[in-house]
């Protein structure tokens, strides 16, 4: 196949996005990075530039202070270790209870399909700050679910739920399965049920045909899936703080902490890049991933 | 009841909501026959091949394999296999794998499913292709990977859903006598569900005509099509031309020199027409004389007739020709007869060239023997 000729309203078209993500995201990024290798200053800005004049001749001084500093530390190896587990127990648990979900609207009628998808929706005309509140006010010891139970008898004392994993675990589920179910439905929704009607005639059970040709045939959304969680879950900064514990921070709020309590602008850049670098690698993995699979099909 | 029947469909019906897909079907197929259901869309055809797999539910009736009650039988468990329209092969699996699919459920030893499989593939001529993906592989070689697949459990019936619709023209006619090779290499009994004729005509050794969720006939694909029993299935088998007429009153039986006639008064055909068909029926009944375009023959000048003593009016009608399909090995006249009514007769082209052909505007004479028409009552 020959290649079609760029013309110069597809140069606009496709001009405008590239213009977007260089203004928007390279230079920034450039930004960022210069200032993970930059020293940190009582000054404004609070960091020294790495363009430097000494006595007439000019050097460039590059720091790797700020990222072997965030190896002497363990505050940061915990964070991001923490921060990884958190999201991968979180997608874990968007893919148990999303994968039902999506295949049963996948498999709904067309008019209680439509309705299915506009409840999956629905939440997101509610600001995501107002629905994590209001696990606060769910799970709080005096709140919603702990009155509910000592009423029914079930428990005599309140349970703690807020400020532990468990409430981070619910806060990320709860906002990001949506993510999940959506790319999961879209590949679902695409199954030829007679390959499943072919395999029962070949004498596999239900859950046979649903190992052996469903699951196979959904790894690309269940892939995309995982990625659309797992990644904003990682650097996930307003649900762990309001819901989360205080003993152990996840990446995204010692970020935050280094840049506006300790206005360490090199060492919260660098924790930045370290964070941006253990995303892209599974981002990258992904692309391979389905350009292999896309590849398959031609 | 014959004794060999094999399968056995009795009184089997089928409702969606009020729809009635299959309207009290009794059927019964030997073993190692190839019986082709025929039938237009939404002659419930496909709905009696998927009760036979297993997909659909009797809303009445049984069916029996080889003695065997099928109506609990789940489809997985079921000793019959289906050769899919669209063929719904994994498209994650392998030729190898797809067609091993089957065999990994009776959990046989990985030596024997490799063996058998290979097997498979060398009856379909497709060994060369076992590490290739369905994507990879023509419609023709996917047909045959579907029908190893299905082949290869031995199922004691084989249901394939229009085997050959899927192909092109050249390839179908080829796949055909492929399929009753492998057929009669295996033994196996084949149900095939078609809306193609002449699919039907070549596969099977008997055949049954649905319509409306019934079986209008059953028959050998020859007495399908030389005597159909209703109006259905005369037009749906080929094509024809149908003259509504009466039995003649008093002197319905002629004697001429081949035997005894029937005569038939019809205002659509125009002239008299006698019939050899034995006809136990009253005078006066209304009746509908089918004749095959092939067996009419078309002439400028009117016809002696064939038999001596026949009549000389009798199956003979003038008309003008007013239009002539070339198709090469035949050619379509459409002749329009006194009566108004358009006629369709078809002659091979034995003869190259084109001097002396019958042109369009022409007046003919068409003529039939007394055995060409079949006389309908229904």
């Amino acid at each position: 196949m020959s290649r079609p000729r760029i013309t110069a309203g597809g140069r606009l078209v496709a001009g405008v996005p590239l213009t977007w993500l260089f203004l928007l995201f390279a230079v920034p990024f450039i930004i960022v990075l210069k200032i993970s290798f930059s020293e940190v200053r009582l000054a404004m800005p609070p960091y020294a530039p790495l363009l430097e004049s000494h006595g007439g001749h000019t050097g460039v001084q590059v720091h790797l202070a700020n990222y072997s500093f965030l190896f002497t530390d363990p505050l940061y190896i915990r964070s991001y270790l923490y921060s990884l587990k958190v999201a991968a127990v979180s997608t874990f648990l968007c893919l148990l209870i999303g994968y039902p979900m999506a295949y049963a609207i996948a498999r709904a009628s067309s008019t209680v399909r439509s309705v299915l998808l506009m409840l999956i929706v629905l939440p997101f005309w509610t600001s995501f700050l107002l629905r994590v509140y209001a696990w606060i006010g769910l799970l709080k010891n005096n709140g919603v679910i702990n009155n509910v139970l000592l009423y029914l008898g079930v428990i005599h004392e309140p349970l703690t739920m807020l400020q532990t994993d468990f409430a981070v675990y619910i806060g990320i589920v709860y906002s990001y399965l949506p993510f999940m179910i959506l790319p999961l439905y879209a590949n679902l929704e695409k199954h030829d049920v007679t390959l499943l009607e072919a395999a029962a005639d070949l004498g596999a059970s239900p859950f046979t045909a649903f190992r052996r040709i469903t699951l196979p045939q959904s790894l690309p959304g269940i892939a995309a899936g995982c990625l659309l969680v797992f990644i904003p879950a990682v650097g996930e900064y307003v649900i762990p703080s309001l819901l989360g514990r205080t003993d152990q921070l996840m990446i995204g709020r010692v970020l935050s902490d280094e840049f506006f309590e300790n206005r360490d602008w090199p060492v919260a850049s660098a924790v930045a890049i370290l964070m941006l670098l253990l995303l892209v690698v599974p981002i990258m993995l992904f692309q391979r991933l389905e350009r292999r699979e896309v590849g398959a099909h031609k | 009841m014959s004794l060999d029947a094999y399968v056995r469909i009795e009184g089997v019906s089928k409702k969606f909501g009020d729809f009635v897909a299959v309207d009290d079907v009794s059927l019964q197929v030997s073993r190692g026959e190839i019986f082709c259901l025929l039938g237009g869309s939404g002659s419930g055809k496909t709905t009696l091949l998927r009760m036979l797999a297993g997909f659909e539910t009797p809303t009445a009736g049984k069916i029996y394999l080889d003695g065997q009650d099928l109506s609990t039988v789940a489809p997985y468990e079921r000793p019959v296999n289906m050769m899919f329209q669209s063929y719904a092969l994994f498209p994650h699996m392998t030729v190898a794998k797809n067609v091993a699919f089957g065999l990994e459920q009776e959990h046989l030893g990985r030596a024997e499913i490799g063996r058998r499989v290979g097997e498979m593939l060398e009856i379909v001529k497709l060994s060369q292709f076992a590490a290739r993906k369905p994507h990879q592989l023509s419609g023709g070689q996917r047909q045959r990977v579907a029908l190893a697949r299905s082949l290869v459990k031995r199922p004691k019936l084989l249901l394939l859903d229009e085997p050959l619709a899927a192909l092109d023209r050249k390839l179908r006619e080829h796949t055909q006598f492929e399929l009753l090779n492998i057929q009669k290499a295996l033994g196996v009994t084949f149900i095939v569900v078609t809306h193609d004729q002449e699919e039907a005509m070549t596969l099977s050794s008997r055949m049954g005509v649905m319509n409306h969720g019934r079986i209008v006939q059953v028959g050998s694909p020859t007495q399908i099509y030389e005597f159909p029993a209703t109006r259905f299935v005369a037009d749906f088998i080929g094509s024809v031309n149908l003259f509504e007429g009466r039995i003649a009153g008093a002197d319905a039986q002629v004697t001429r020199a081949g035997g005894s006639r029937t005569r038939i008064h019809s205002n659509e055909l125009g002239c008299a027409l006698e019939v050899e068909q034995p006809q136990s029926l009253a005078a006066g009944a209304t009746v509908w004389a089918a004749i095959r375009p092939e067996k009419i023959a078309i002439a400028r000048e009117a016809p002696t007739p064939p038999d001596a003593g026949g009549s000389q009016e009798a199956n003979v009608v003038r008309g003008s020709v007013k239009d002539v399909a070339y198709l090469g090995d035949m050619s379509v006249y459409l002749v329009q007869i006194e009566s108004g009514k358009l006629v369709r007769v078809t002659r091979p082209n034995v003869m190259r060239g084109t001097q002396d052909r019958i042109a369009a505007s022409e007046t003919v004479y068409l003529s039939w023997h007394a055995s060409s028409p079949v006389v309908l009552t229904e």
